[in-house]
């Protein structure tokens, strides 16, 4: 297992060397240079200042090795827009409010999810089958800032019972949480509906309803153990679709994190926080990637063996 | 012998037809998804209002008689928008879904036939890509190539064709181990005519479904840019820009965002639902 985890953690940072390249070619590619639009009104001297200041006056390979290196001493420079702005320090500012928001959207999408497939799956063709299969197409075809608006609108202007935007306590994470959570419950609950269906007729089942297990104990030591499988495969794009979701959520709800900050940056064209930001994204997917092979490993031991032959 | 191939492909291809004009759901779906097309071409002159032109004397007027959806708030009539950007929004999925379709198809197919180095390399470039969140890499991309919706298919293509690619490789090396394959490759046919003859149809039916599933993940991204700001700019629009900007006055105009959401969500299930009906229809194990 062991084994399995370094070889996997090694793996992911030679990627993440791949993706820290890539990003920074393709910024380097952008028509002028990351500074050309921010400094155009400033006189010649300033502006020439600005770009040593910056280190945009040596040639790419120099500044990719003086990146490289900086970011190897947890170094990610400094805004573009708001100079004296360290990027890595407002990244870690405001990674909470996201990581917060994000994990909240992760559980309820899973519990949720879970309950409502497996839910549909014993009630198959009846009114509660129905309902979940609505809800799990609703899920997928409403994109997330349709229903942000719409939770938005009914919760806090129609019935003001939830904050419409900011952050502050509990209630401020609820309407952002659930806009979040509704893609990966929706799969969730459809995954998990036909895998269930599909261990439902499996001879044990039969065998231990015969010997009299109870629904709710035949659910949780049968059905969920071996339906959840390939659920567990799926974690990866919901945490892709979840981290996305949180640049529109957050900026709809006014929450100060990264997600909004990164949009921000966009419009701003703030090159620095751009790529700090993406490289922070693409480092925090690979490691949930990572956890959750790990968990997958831990779950089914078929894959754990197979793993460590290789 | 060709005439009796011939004969079988048509029936099976006549099946998946029949099967599908018997699933309502699906049928439902076609004839949403027709009239949204059909009012995408024709909508615009349905209105006399030019769907660029600015009226001040009618800014953020409900929807009524004279301006069946509204206006927005520099009084621009939101039916003829709604249309103009719906005309955006399903071009960009439809030929964003065709762009990747090609480049996986080619990708993957390449990968998946010859194997060895090639595959690795090729396989290995997906995986990267597959290493950040799908829409990070078109927001990185469209900095690059600019707004609009030419760079916007760019974007979402450049980035969208490794699961397409994922796929097809498989379901090559799949059917190359297939007897038939070994039999005309054994009769003397090259690796094109393998492809295009055996390989290709084989794929067809499933291909038919993962482009009917793709449709939708473009519109979705092509909204989904254009609500922060990257997609396609003012005075043109799509359905993603129309509700970006309508979010911004939803307190207090909450119709303005109902039409480009609904149209969205109307258009995204039924691409789903579509794409359901196709895979039930076109599944051979469902056949008999």
């Amino acid at each position: 297992m062991l084994k399995f985890i370094l070889k996997r953690l090694g793996y992911m940072l030679i990627t993440l060397w791949a993706v820290i390249t890539v990003t920074f070619i393709l910024m380097h590619a952008i028509p002028g240079d990351p500074m050309s639009n921010l400094a155009r009104n400033l006189p010649p001297q300033t502006r020439a200042n600005y770009y040593a200041k910056y280190g945009l006056d040596k040639p790419v390979a120099e500044q990719y090795v003086i990146y490289m290196n900086n970011l190897l001493h947890g170094d990610m420079g400094e805004s573009l827009k708001y100079p004296g702005r360290d990027v890595k320090k407002e990244i870690l500012r405001y990674a909470p409010a996201t990581a917060r928001l994000g994990l909240q959207a992760i559980a309820i999408g899973l519990v949720f999810g879970i309950v409502l497939g497996i839910v549909a799956a014993f009630k198959r063709g009846k009114w509660p089958d129905y309902v979940v299969i609505i809800i799990a197409l609703l899920g997928v075809s409403v994109p997330n800032f349709v229903l942000a608006s719409i939770l938005q609108f009914v919760f806090s202007v129609n019935i003001p019972l939830l904050p419409a935007t900011g952050w502050g306590g509990f209630a401020y994470t609820i309407l952002p949480s659930l806009a979040l959570s509704a893609s990966a419950l929706a799969v969730y609950a459809r995954i998990m509906r036909a895998s269930s269906l599909d261990v439902i007729s499996q001879d044990y089942i039969m065998t231990a309803r015969a010997k009299g297990v109870s629904s709710l104990s035949l659910v949780w030591n049968h059905v969920i153990r071996n339906a959840i499988l390939p659920a567990v495969t799926l974690m990866g794009p919901m945490i892709a679709n979840i981290l996305v979701g949180s640049f529109v959520i957050e900026s709809i709800f006014a929450i100060p994190g990264i997600g909004s900050n990164f949009v921000m940056s966009i419009y701003n064209r703030d090159y620095t926080m751009i790529m700090g930001m993406t490289i922070f994204y693409a480092a925090v997917y690979m490691l949930a990637v990572l956890l959750v092979d790990i968990a997958y490993a831990a779950i089914d031991p078929r894959i754990r063996i197979y793993g460590s032959r290789q | 012998m060709e005439k009796l191939a011939k004969e079988q492909k048509t029936s099976y291809s006549r099946d998946a037809m029949r099967r599908l004009r018997q699933n309502k759901v699906a049928m439902a779906s076609v004839f949403i998804l027709l009239f949204i097309s059909v009012m995408c071409i024709i909508g615009p002159y349905l209105t006399p209002y030019d769907y660029a032109a600015v009226d001040t004397s009618a800014l953020n007027q409900a929807p009524g008689a004279q301006h069946i959806f509204g206006t927005d708030n520099i009084g621009r009539d939101l039916f003829a928008r709604i249309w103009m950007g719906g005309r955006v929004s399903m071009l960009i999925g439809l030929l964003g879904a065709l762009v990747v379709t090609v480049i996986g198809v080619l990708f993957g197919g390449i990968s998946g036939y010859f194997g060895g180095v090639l595959d690795d390399i090729m396989m290995r470039i997906v995986e990267i890509m597959n290493c950040v969140p799908y829409l990070i890499l078109v927001i990185l991309i469209s900095l690059i190539v600019g707004q609009g919706m030419g760079a916007l298919i760019i974007a979402l293509a450049i980035t969208g064709w490794g699961s397409m690619a994922r796929l097809v490789r498989g379901q090559v090396m799949q059917i190359k181990e297939q007897q038939y394959v070994l039999a005309a490759q054994a009769l003397g046919a090259g690796p094109a005519r393998v492809i295009a003859k055996h390989l290709i149809p084989n794929i067809a039916g499933l291909l038919i479904v993962e482009i009917t599933f793709d449709i939708p993940v473009f519109i979705f991204g092509e909204a989904f840019l254009s609500f922060i700001g990257l997609g396609i700019q003012s005075p043109g629009t799509s359905w993603g820009a129309l509700a970006a900007s309508a979010q911004q006055l939803l307190m207090f105009y909450p119709y303005q965002i109902f039409f480009p959401s609904l149209f969205i969500s109307l258009t995204m299930l039924a691409f789903n639902l579509l794409g359901d009906g196709l895979r039930d229809a076109l599944d051979p194990r469902l056949r008999h």
